[in-house]
């Protein structure tokens, strides 16, 4: 597909650059924007996009990315779950090196442990009906781009009539921690750029009442250079109007109302619940997990385990890191203690962890 | 984690889309969309499910609007 190369053409990004800086110059307090999805943090950092931007704009990264905002209790249980016998973890790759308070899943299977990383929660329910004597258990991590696909996951696994296919699902809404962000008086946000696959499910109306309660303009952006900066210059326009609107800069993918089908999946399969978010805390309705109707492929209520007590890392800055009120560099464990080969928080785990971006592209 | 690529869908068969981009070939599952998809339409694809159909004439039409803000002569 080659007009998806021109949304990288330089000439176009560096000309949205200009047009920034023409609109912003001479502004004493910097405009600050934050981006709450982690493709956009590594977007940014891989295209160096700061360095485009004027001094009278900073962008922030938020609590992005799932990897990253997956507490310790989490890993815990599917350590613990990995030790049961005749039991398959089944998981996308990014949660291998999660640390949990002991162990981590990638070390659980050096020791032996069965966990295979899969592309697809479909995947895990082909593996669990070609396994019928092993219990399959899929991390349902991810926000509303990928709990669809684990609701999904367990409808087809419900339709194959299989009873050994498990779902451990601590899944994440958008819109709550940015609301909890927005309310934080050490924050100031001037606007956000909203996630691209998150909103082509959840719809651009979802960010509405943000801007209502809030008084933060919202752009819905894509990934692409010119995604980015064109979803900046749209932020720029409505805070130096004063004004506080939801617009959809990915309009080519995201509508209004969203993915109603999925959504009504979500309704289906999930219900919400208060959900712990690393270094944040427990939010309330912030998270999905298994709905009743659907207890049987629940691995928390089906698969009981004692999950050993609680540990959490030493120094790690993680969850000022999530709320957008430190960068990387301030963290004494940055590239020292903690770096993507051997990680000590979740932000440097994830590709797109604000921690692994900035130690890969240079801080 | 919820990068989702655009592809192509080349084939369709019941609730199942063959997709492809730049040669590489990938079976995604079609339960989530709820707009019509045909062969030829481009899709995002997470995590083996086309979660959204990408409009090519609107990624067309916001490229050209940028080109015309943009024009790099236009801009000092
Ligand atoms: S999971 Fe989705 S919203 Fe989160 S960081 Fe990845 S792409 Fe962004
Ligand atoms: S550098 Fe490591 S320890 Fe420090 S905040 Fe980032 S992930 Fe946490």
């Amino acid at each position: 597909m080659n007009y998806q190369d021109s949304f990288r053409d330089k000439e176009l990004v560096q000309g949205l650059a200009r047009r920034i800086a023409e609109l912003t110059r001479g502004r004493k307090k910097p405009l600050v924007f934050m981006e709450v999805c982690g493709t956009h943090t590594m977007a940014i950092y891989q295209y160096g996009l700061r360095s485009l931007l004027p001094p009278e704009v900073k962008l922030i990264s938020g609590p992005g990315c799932p990897v990253c905002v997956t507490p310790n209790g989490y890993l815990d249980r599917a350590i613990a779950l990995s030790r049961l016998p005749d039991l398959t973890i089944t998981t996308f790759g990014d949660m291998l090196r999660v640390p949990g308070s002991s162990s981590s899943l990638m070390e659980e299977r050096a020791k032996g442990a069965d966990i295979r990383v899969v592309y697809s929660p479909l995947d895990a329910v082909r593996i669990a009906a070609a396994n019928p004597a092993k219990r399959v258990v899929f991390l349902g991590v991810g926000f509303e781009t990928t709990a669809p696909t684990v609701a999904g996951s367990i409808l087809a696994a419900k339709a194959q009539g299989l009873s050994n296919y498990f779902v451990l699902a601590s899944h994440k809404t958008m819109p709550q921690p940015m609301a909890i962000l927005s309310a934080d008086p050490d924050l100031s946000v001037d606007g956000y750029i909203c996630p691209a696959h998150v909103s082509a499910i959840i719809g651009a109306d979802a960010y509405r009442f943000l801007c209502a309660e809030y008084q933060v303009p919202c752009v819905v952006t894509g990934f692409e250079p010119t995604d980015v900066m064109q979803g900046v210059e749209m932020l720029a326009r409505q805070a130096l109007q004063g004004e506080s609107r939801v617009e959809i800069q990915y309009s080519r993918v995201v509508r209004w109302e969203g993915n109603a089908k999925a959504q009504g999946l979500l309704a289906e399969v999930f219900t919400p619940f208060d959900a712990p978010w690393r270094g944040i805390g427990v939010l309330p309705g912030s998270g999905l997990r298994i709905a009743d109707a659907y207890g049987e492929f629940d691995a928390e209520l089906a698969l009981p385990v004692q999950v050993e007590e609680l540990k959490e890392h030493q120094g790690c800055l993680c969850g000022e890191i999530l709320k957008g009120k430190v960068a990387p560099g301030d963290c004494p464990l940055f590239g020292g203690k903690c770096t993507p080969e051997s990680p000590v928080g979740a932000c440097m785990v994830s590709s797109e962890g604000t921690c692994a971006a900035a130690f890969k592209y240079g801080r | 984690m919820c990068v989702g690529v655009p592809m192509q869908v080349i084939s369709i068969e019941g609730d199942q889309a063959l997709t492809e981009v730049d040669g590489v070939k990938r079976e995604a599952s079609l339960m989530l969309l709820d707009q019509e998809v045909k062969v030829g339409d481009f899709v995002i694809i997470h995590a083996g499910f086309a979660i959204s159909k990408l409009d090519e004439e609107d990624a067309k039409a916001t490229l050209e609007l940028m080109r015309e803000v943009f024009e790099p002569e236009l801009m000092g």
